[in-house]
């Protein structure tokens, strides 16, 4: 018979909606649990306090003292004071905020500070040594790779980290391997011509 | 003999571009005090109503939390809409932040929520309670569409004029032309997204004194604006805003993180940032839903006989927001009978705002799309087609242009995009699997100028320091500027300042319209040729001065000098004339006005042309714009580094308007529902390919006195149709709503 639905269909479908319930209950009341809990925490001081976290950030030790849910970004910028890097969502959307950390480029909005308690961070004001540019920042000038500059941390940070994991040569692969970093202005051919002037470089060194 | 180091016409790299690079360049957030305290701000879940209950007692108690504002507990303020109203406010009652119980749309800010870090006033935010009675709604323009009305007039009708007159007899000469078209254009909310967050830092001075960082395009603006609704002096507010991260107009108006920053910094006598997040990003100005209707006619030698362009905007309740949408199609093409409409539709969302090229994008949309139409209909190639209707003069006004070398972009732009090898018929070109389709589509923008102030000081060291009040929102106002300058004073930029980004400077309007580099850049000119004038007099009084006997235009200014044109070992150098100062800063003050007078005989206008290849692939219907050329006769351009980068942006804004990018609304819940960067789609960097500008030569002694006409908004206008015309090249589908996304052309 060409019935679309088996009685074994049908059974595993009414498993799945009763699945589906369960987990959304539970999901639920784990929601709750988490703002019952943020809300003692937070209302009852001395329930969590604020710890130490320390971070290497461009070379140079730094101690902060941060509640548990600060964002590596907002350590970075409203803690650290270093305000170069940008946030432009907070949800790991737009890329303003990358930094490298251990070696590796990550969104720091993504990234709670206390996870990376003990890493060492760059960040763009330490990209290059103090009163030098980076290859990509003097390419970036040149190659007017910005217009309102507010991406621009982010995707200089982006660029350097991409060109550690080794993995874009071609034009098209730079292209896709930058697209976590959005520029509004519009800089976008710019932004790609200045990483692959760097490339080049570092390919005929 | 003129200076030999002419800086205009150099492409000079951005003067801030080290700050840009290294992250020190401060935007409005980044301002870091002692003491400052972080704002969070509550934002209605319902799109109206009133609220009936309001409990901010739990987050109070949390310790760190400063305080919360609602409509209940916020400061008298002042009572006319006048004082609300800023530069750029519509006819119509400006919105009030915390103004009453009411709810006027989704999204409004209700609450402010104050505390000593970031964390805990947005977990503030969470504890306050706020109950709601809801009414009824309505926020789909298409389904209210009926209820269309004439716009309101104001102020803004000087700068936004409304429709031309008709013309001839629409209706009969469409009937009887050989050749019709008609057509509906649809394109949806779009919201700016600069990507920096809207930011303001009030700095509390004390004794009533306001020092704001805030994201803006005018500083003055924001400064009249807080002034006025707080009580404040002006001169006790100082707005500064000189790194502004992105803006295309969204910050033309005051937003309301402005508002609540000063208002609970002058409440709590404490410095506050107020920040919103990427989804308060949606809560206020927007391109607006626009419904258009074409019916263009030609006779069979492709003459274009009548035009008919109906636009229906969406606004609020409580502002008339215009566009000039159907003005630009009879600035183009000299039909005999025209037949121009604009109405606007209330919907309870907030006020639309001005979006980079606002109205032009939108118009050209549907009138470029039209001619490609009547292109295919009369068997005439859509680049001939409009040369066949090429007009030398503005007929929508009877006057001529100031200059208009669009005949140049259309040839240029041709050529250099090998225009002669696309082959006339739909689906007739392919690459692979890849449909291959070339598009054309012309672009008009209107070159302004509007009344601005700068001081030109010759500082004791021999430099030369420019003042103005203007912004700079990424389109190199700053190093164009000092291009300016320097070449008026015969200077080398490196002795060139231009300071800006500060209320306290000379007048300035807003940054916007593509009249910036016309309106600054004239009042820099005037400044700095009523400074030569003072400098010569000094110095033709100087004793034994070489000049005794000549006049102003004998001399020449060059390398930081004046210079006896007839003989030049004769000369007196800047610093010299200083010590012939008393060793005092030698400072002028210059308003620079439109010459009104030679300008209203002319037209003014940008105009381009944009060619575009798609590659569609026929199975799963994506789209990528392969390559593109925009040429551009915009005047002289002063900077073709930044100019060309802002034509770039544009063309890559039109790629996202054509293909992207769009605010979905739920017409149930009166809510945009994709109100985050990841949902709402702008090209990323895999998304751009080859793009290409061309600057045609273009001469204007009329527009004003450096010829120039603005590159902010005339990248982005002929782009979405050029694009909207490949797909039909490419597919023969012809899609008349933006963005065209994929399923449309399975």
């Amino acid at each position: 018979m060409g019935s679309i639905f088996s009685f074994e269909d049908g059974f595993l479908f009414l498993r799945s909606i009763q699945l589906l319930g369960i987990i959304v209950i539970v999901s639920i009341d784990v929601y709750q649990c988490y703002i019952t809990m943020l809300t003692e925490i937070v209302e009852k001081p001395g329930l969590i306090r604020s710890g130490q976290v320390s971070l290497k950030v461009n070379g140079n030790p730094v101690q902060l003292n941060l509640l548990p849910w600060v964002s590596l970004l907002d350590a970075i910028r409203d803690h650290a004071g270093l305000t170069g890097t940008k946030k432009g969502c907070d949800h790991g959307q737009c890329g303003a905020c990358t930094v490298i950390c251990d070696g590796k480029r990550i969104v720091s909005c993504l990234t709670l500070a206390v996870m990376k308690d003990g890493s060492e961070i760059t960040t763009i004001e330490g990209v290059a040594p103090e009163g030098d540019l980076h290859p990509l920042q003097k390419a970036f000038i040149e190659h007017d790779a910005f217009q309102c500059g507010y991406c621009t941390p982010g995707q200089i940070c982006s660029a350097i980290g991409m060109m550690k994991e080794g993995k874009a040569k071609s034009r098209e692969e730079v292209k896709e391997l930058m697209s976590g970093n959005l520029c509004r202005c519009g800089a976008n051919t710019n932004i790609i011509d200045a990483i692959m002037e760097v490339q080049n470089q570092d390919a005929h060194e | 003999m003129e200076a030999s180091q002419k800086q205009v016409g150099q492409p000079l790299s951005r003067l801030e571009g080290q700050l840009k690079v290294t992250g020190t360049a401060k935007y409005s957030g980044d301002y870091q005090v002692p003491g400052l305290l972080y704002g969070y701000v509550i934002n209605s879940t319902i799109t109206k109503g009133k609220i009936t209950r309001l409990d901010t007692g739990r987050a109070k108690a949390v310790p760190g939390i400063v305080e919360v504002f609602t409509y209940e507990n916020r400061p008298s303020l002042a009572w006319f809409d006048l004082q609300y109203a800023d530069m750029d406010a519509p006819p119509g009652s400006p919105f009030r932040p915390l103004q009453d119980e009411e709810i006027l749309y989704n999204g409004q800010p209700i609450g402010l929520v104050v505390a000593e870090s970031f964390e805990l006033a947005r977990y503030g935010a969470t504890l306050v309670e706020v109950e709601c009675e809801e009414e009824a709604f309505e926020t789909d323009l298409r389904k209210e569409a009926s209820k269309a009305r004439s716009p309101k007039i104001g102020m803004a009708t000087m700068l936004k004029p409304l429709p031309p007159r008709p013309k001839g007899k629409f209706e009969k000469a469409y009937q009887e032309s050989p050749a019709q078209v008609s057509a509906e254009y649809y394109h949806g909310t779009e919201h700016h997204n600069p990507l920096e967050l809207f930011a303001t830092t009030t700095i509390y001075e004390g004794d009533g004194k306001l020092t704001i960082y805030d994201k803006t395009q005018g500083t003055i603006n924001s400064q009249l604006y807080v002034s006025n609704i707080f009580g404040l002096k002006y001169k006790d507010v100082r707005v500064i805003s000189p790194y502004v991260g992105g803006a295309f107009g969204s910050a033309l108006r005051p937003q309301y993180q402005l508002f609540l920053s000063v208002m609970a910094a002058l409440e709590l006598k404490q410095s506050v940032l107020v920040t919103l997040d990427r989804q308060q990003m949606f809560t206020f100005g927007h391109r607006p839903p626009t419904i258009q209707q074409t019916r263009f006619s030609a006779d069979m030698d492709g003459k274009v006989t009548a035009m008919n362009h109906l636009a229906i905007g969406e606004t609020s309740r409580f502002e008339d927001y215009t566009e000039v949408v159907v003005n630009w199609s009879h600035m183009l093409y000299p039909a005999a009978n025209t037949l121009m409409q604009y109405k606007l539709v209330e919907l309870d969302v907030y006020s639309p705002l001005d979006m980079r090229s606002p109205g032009g994008s939108t118009g050209m949309h549907a009138i470029e799309s039209t001619m490609d139409e009547l292109a295919y209909k009369t068997k005439i190639d859509p680049l001939q087609l409009r040369l066949i209707n090429y007009s030398e003069d503005d007929v929508s006004l009877n006057r001529p242009y100031s200059s208009k070398e669009l005949r140049q972009c259309y040839l240029q732009g041709a050529e250099r995009f090998g225009w002669d090898k696309r082959s006339p018929e739909p689906r007739s070109m392919r690459r692979g699997n890849k449909l291959v389709g070339y598009g054309m589509a012309t672009g008009i923008w209107e070159a302004n100028q509007l009344p601005a102030k700068a001081d030109a000081i010759l500082t004791t060291d021999g430099k030369l320091r420019v003042n103005s009040a203007v912004t700079d929102i990424g389109t190199g106002t700053l190093t164009v500027m000092t291009q300016i300058a320097a070449d008026e004073l015969g200077m080398k930029i490196e002795d060139v300042e231009f300071l800006y980004g500060d209320s306290k400077k000379p007048f300035a309007p807003i940054q916007g319209g593509s009249f910036t580099v016309s309106t600054v850049g004239s009042a820099v000119k005037v400044a700095g040729a009523a400074l030569k004038k003072k400098l010569f007099s000094i110095a033709k009084k100087m004793k034994d001065s070489v000049f005794s006997k000549a006049d102003l235009k004998e001399v020449v200014f060059e390398d930081s000098r004046i210079f006896l044109r007839s003989d030049r070992s004769k000369s007196v150098s800047f610093l010299e004339i200083i010590e012939a100062n008393g060793g005092k800063p030698i400072k002028v003050s210059k308003f620079s006005v439109p010459s009104l007078l030679k300008q209203k005989k002319y037209s003014r206008a940008t105009h381009s042309a944009a060619f575009v290849e798609v590659e569609v692939d026929e199975q799963l219907g994506i789209v990528n714009v392969t390559r593109a050329i925009t040429a551009v006769a915009a005047g002289k351009i002063i900077n073709p580094k930044t100019a060309r980068s802002q034509i770039l942006g544009g063309m890559i804004w039109g790629i996202s308007k054509a293909l992207r990018e769009e605010t979905i609304q739920d017409f149930n819940l009166g809510k945009y529902m994709n109100q985050n960067l990841a949902e709402y789609h702008i090209p990323v960097h895999a998304d751009i390919h080859e793009l290409d500008v061309i600057f045609v030569e273009e001469n204007d002694e009329i527009v004003n006195a450096l010829g120039v006409k603005g590159v902010g908004e005339i990248g982005l206008v002929a782009m979405p149709p050029a694009i909207a015309n490949a797909i039909y090249h490419a597919t023969g589908k012809r899609i008349n709503q933006l963005p065209i996304h994929f399923d449309s052309l399975l």
